[in-house]
Order: structure tokens, then sequence, then C-alpha cells
């Protein structure tokens, strides 16, 4: 199961993993993109728990969600918010008005905001961006529940799954971003987008069990 | 990183207002969100006309806001998009009852915040229209990348498109003549040294003293390639060249010729560079009918410089002549 109060504390410990890998993630951008992927990603996130702190009364998934898209579209800027922003808002989406959730829930939950994320910016596996975290990711997850593992260590093997695909980035040719100018010159570096992506569903996974 | 900044969270909020206190005649600026309106708007009956991007190439976007060309501007971070919350308060500030037209440059980050931004103006009920700016020809165009970066043009566009709205033309009409514009405009320019983004506080790539990057993107996004340091003219060829051929210009072209500083090349190399792309282009019987040069879409405080040049006809020179009254450009008033 899967309760509104771990997805709260989901987001607030990633702003605090974000904050942590800032200078890390600023850093990948800098040498593909334009420099400030970590920067981004920490000022919206912060805003991100404020709108939380800001929250009144009890939440359910949609409300809560959506407000976390919201902030992180108004706050991130680049193409980090509005695919960010999309994710979280279409999870909302998905679980509407409800408090706690099922396993197979959650795992439609991020699949649906995975679809989200598509829609928005377009890009196809392999195109060098989060969705090649993403994608093994939430293969993996549903790979595990489907053989019966449990949350916890399911999503510890969507965690590394997402590991794995942040690192196959490295060898890919950026085709969408401000990385695909570089054509060739994007080899041998690690996407910013799938590290910060990592990042997240480490963070789901470390809640879930505890850590 | 040496920079008058008081606070790195504080600089874009801090030259807006120091911006505002200079312009207050022109402009007016609204801090949340940012943007950066006609101090008149909304003109009754006009299209409303309204840019925005990442901050640090100033004057752009928010100096090109006044009567005969911007409506409003919305700055984002540094070399970081604006938000959909920006350019959906813009719009709505800005439409006189005509619609909005949204002058958008290619990149993937401007592209969907500014979709984002349309959607929720829609949603408000003001009929909004967007144009992509792609004029750098220092990237290959093809069905996988991005697509050409939008640099140099977009300031040749929004002077002339915002004349077009100002004589009162209707929405389509207005976003057909960007989307002409946009197709007979090429740009290219070239990196001397790098730029420091504020927030991250060391330079963005790292050029050695004796190499230049050609087909420098205005984010400090590397070009095509990177070369020993030559001289003025050949590495203005190096940027005229790719432009004059993509371009497909012929004997007897009229062209608008704009030289451009990415911020920390002095306006005496400018010239340097302008005279040598005029030689170019008597060559080739191709006739520079309007110029412009000068610090106009920067990169903070990089070194280099920038060629852009729009074929012209009579509707565009007629448009590029109009009156226009903003902090960075003004004539004709």
């Amino acid at each position: 199961m899967f309760s509104v109060a771990q997805a709260e504390a989901w987001v607030r410990s990633t702003a605090v993993v974000i904050e942590e890998h800032a200078a890390a993630l600023t850093k990948l951008d800098s040498a593909i993109g334009d420099g400030d992927h970590g920067t981004n990603m920490n000022r919206g996130f912060k805003a991100a728990t404020q709108r939380l702190d800001g929250l009144e009364g009890d939440q359910d998934f949609g409300g809560m969600f959506k407000a976390v898209g919201m902030a992180l579209i108004g706050k991130v800027g680049g193409a980090s918010g509005p695919l960010y922003g999309s994710l979280f808002l279409g999870m909302g989406k998905e679980l509407g008005e409800v408090t706690e959730v099922d396993d197979r829930q959650l795992a439609a939950a991020l699949r649906a905001g995975y679809d989200s994320v598509v829609a928005r910016g377009k890009a196809q596996l392999e195109d060098k961006t989060m969705l090649d975290a993403w994608h093994p990711a939430l293969e993996a997850l549903d790979a595990s529940l489907a053989e019966g593992k449990e949350l916890g260590p399911a999503l510890d093997d969507a965690a590394a799954a997402a590991a794995a695909g942040m690192k196959a980035t490295i060898p890919m040719i950026a085709r969408k971003g401000r990385a695909s100018y570089l054509g060739e010159r994007s080899r041998d570096h690690q996407d910013p987008g799938a590290t910060s992506t990592h990042l997240i569903l480490e963070t789901l996974a470390d809640v879930v069990n505890g850590r | 990183m040496k920079k008058l900044i008081n606070a790195v969270d504080d600089f874009v909020r801090e030259s807006l207002e120091g911006m505002q206190a200079a312009h207050g005649d022109l402009i007016d600026v609204n801090y949340d969100p940012f943007v950066v309106y006609r101090v008149d708007a909304p003109v009754q009956g006009k299209v409303g006309v309204i840019s925005g991007g990442g901050s640090g190439h100033e004057p752009m976007h928010g100096g090109f806001v006044g009567k005969g060309m911007l409506d409003a501007a919305c700055p984002g971070e540094v070399f970081t998009s604006p938000t959909p919350d920006q350019m959906e308060w813009a719009t709505k500030k800005v439409d006189g009852g005509a619609g909005v037209l949204h002058i958008v440059k290619n990149y993937s980050g401007d592209i969907m915040n500014f979709e984002m931004a349309a959607d929720l103006g829609r949603d408000a009920g003001v009929e909004v229209q967007s144009v992509v700016v792609d004029d750098d020809v220092a990237v290959k165009d093809s069905l996988y990348t991005q697509g050409r970066r939008g640099v140099g043009g977009t300031v040749l566009l929004e002077k002339i498109v915002g004349a077009k709205a100002e004589e009162g033309a209707d929405l389509q009409s207005v976003a057909d003549l960007a989307r002409d514009v946009n197709a007979n405009v090429r740009s290219m320019g070239l990196a001397l040294t790098s730029c420091t983004v504020p927030a991250a506080g060391s330079p963005t790539f790292d050029l050695p003293d004796d190499e230049v990057e050609i087909g420098i993107g205005i984010h400090g996004e590397p070009g095509r390639e990177r070369i020993k340091m030559e001289s003025a003219d050949q590495l203005t060829d190096r940027l005229a060249r790719p432009v004059i051929e993509d371009l497909g210009l012929t004997s007897g072209d009229r062209v608008l010729l704009f030289v451009n500083s990415m911020g920390g090349t002095p306006l005496a190399e400018l010239y340097v560079v302008y005279r040598r792309v005029l030689q170019l282009l008597d060559e080739g019987g191709v006739q520079v009918t309007r110029h412009l040069v000068g610090p106009l879409i920067t990169s903070l405080e990089m070194q280099g410089a920038s060629v852009t040049i729009l074929r012209l006809d009579d509707e565009k020179t007629r448009l590029w002549d109009a009156p226009v009254l903003t902090p960075a450009l003004r004539w004709g008033v």
C-alpha cells in the first residue's frame, strides 16, 4: 500500500536529495546543455515543499500531486519544469480523490505520469533524455510486482533499472533538447535529466523502504 | 566570478527594477510573475505581440518592448526559459481584443512552456497564435534533432512583426508575416570566450586562448567546430558564407545585414566584421539596403559575434523603417 503521507514524504525527501546533488546535476548539464539543471530543479522542489507547507486540511493524491506539479511548472523553467510538472499532474489525475492505493495503482500512476511526460516532450527512447531512465524503471517495477514482490523491493528494482538506464545514456547521441545541437559531441556524457529521474525514483524507494 | 551582482537570486529582479526606473516612460514591469510590458498595454484593437526567453541576452527581449515592437516580454532566469504563468499573465495583459501572437525561439524548454501558456490563454478566451524562430544555420536541421535554434533573426522578426501589428493588421496576417520573416532570415555566431552563468559561478565551457568556437549558441551551446584562432576576415567568412549559402542569395537580392555582439566584443570589432560581410555580399551582387550593428542579442559577457542576414522585399523594408520606440531600438519617432 502507498499513502498520501508517503507521497508527501517522497516529494520532501526529493527536495533534500536534489539540493545535495544540485552541483553535480549542473555540472552534467554544463557539459551538454546550458548548465542550469541542478539550480532549476533545486528551486522547483523547494517551491514544491513550500506549496505543500501551505496546503490546508487532509489531502488526497489528486490535490497533493497537482500542487507539486504546478509548483514545478511555475518555478523550474527550461524543459524540466513542464516535463516534471506534467509527471506529477499526470499522477494526480490518475489517482484522484483517494488517500491510499495498492501497489499496482501506484505503478499505474507512475505510468500515467510517464505518459504525460512523453506527450509534453515528444521524445523517443534512446534520444538521451529522462525517458531512458523512466522507461526501464517502470518496466522493472511492473515485472517485480507481477512476480509477487512487495512494493519496497519492487521499487528498489525500479531504482536500479533507472540507474542502469541513466548510465546507458552515456554513449547515446542526443536527439532532443539542447544537447542535440552537439550531435556526435554529446556522446560520452551522462544525461542530466536521466540523472535527476534516477534520484527521484531512488528517493521513492528509500521512502517506501523506510530508509 | 567577478560580476556586478549583489546576490544570484536577486539578479533578474534587480536588473528589471533598474530597467523600469530607467525606461518608465516606455515600459512597466510586473514582478510576480516577471513580465515587462508596454506602459499603454493593452492597445485596444491591436494584435498583442509577446516574446520571452531566458535572461542574459539583454537587450532582448525586454529592451524591445514598446511602440512598434513587442507588447510584452517574459524574462526567465538566466538562460532558462520563462514559465507558463508568465506568458499567461502577459497574454491576458496585452490582449486588446484582436488576439495575441507568441514569438518563440526554437528551444525545447521555450516551446513547451509557451505551448502550455497558449493553452491557458485560449482557456481564458484569448485567441493565440505561435510562431517559432529557427534561424541558426550552425545546427543541422533534421527530423532527429531539436532543429535549428532561434538566434539573431528573432530581433529582426520582432521589429518587423511589431510594426505590422502596430499598423492594425489582424492576427492571421501578423502570424503569416512572422513565418515569412523566419523563412527569409539566417544567422551564425562564434565565441572567442565563454561566459559565466551567475548561478553556476564558473565558465559554461572551456575555450583555450588560441581557439574559437564556430557556430556557438546564445547559451554557450557548442557549435559546428572548434578551430585555432584566425584573422577577423577569415573568421567572418566562416560565419557569413554558410548564411549566404543557406539563404540561397543571388545577384540582385536586397538584404538587411545585422552584425551582433555576444556581449563582450566591442563595437569597433563588429564594424570590422560588418565591412567584411559587405565585401562578400558585394562580390555576389547582393545589395545591403538596411543594416543593424550592435549588442542586441547577447550571451552575458561572452566575447564573439554573430552575422544575421534577412532577405528583404518592399513590405519588410517599409516595416523595418516604421517608427519604433523601445529602450533598445528607437527611430522614426
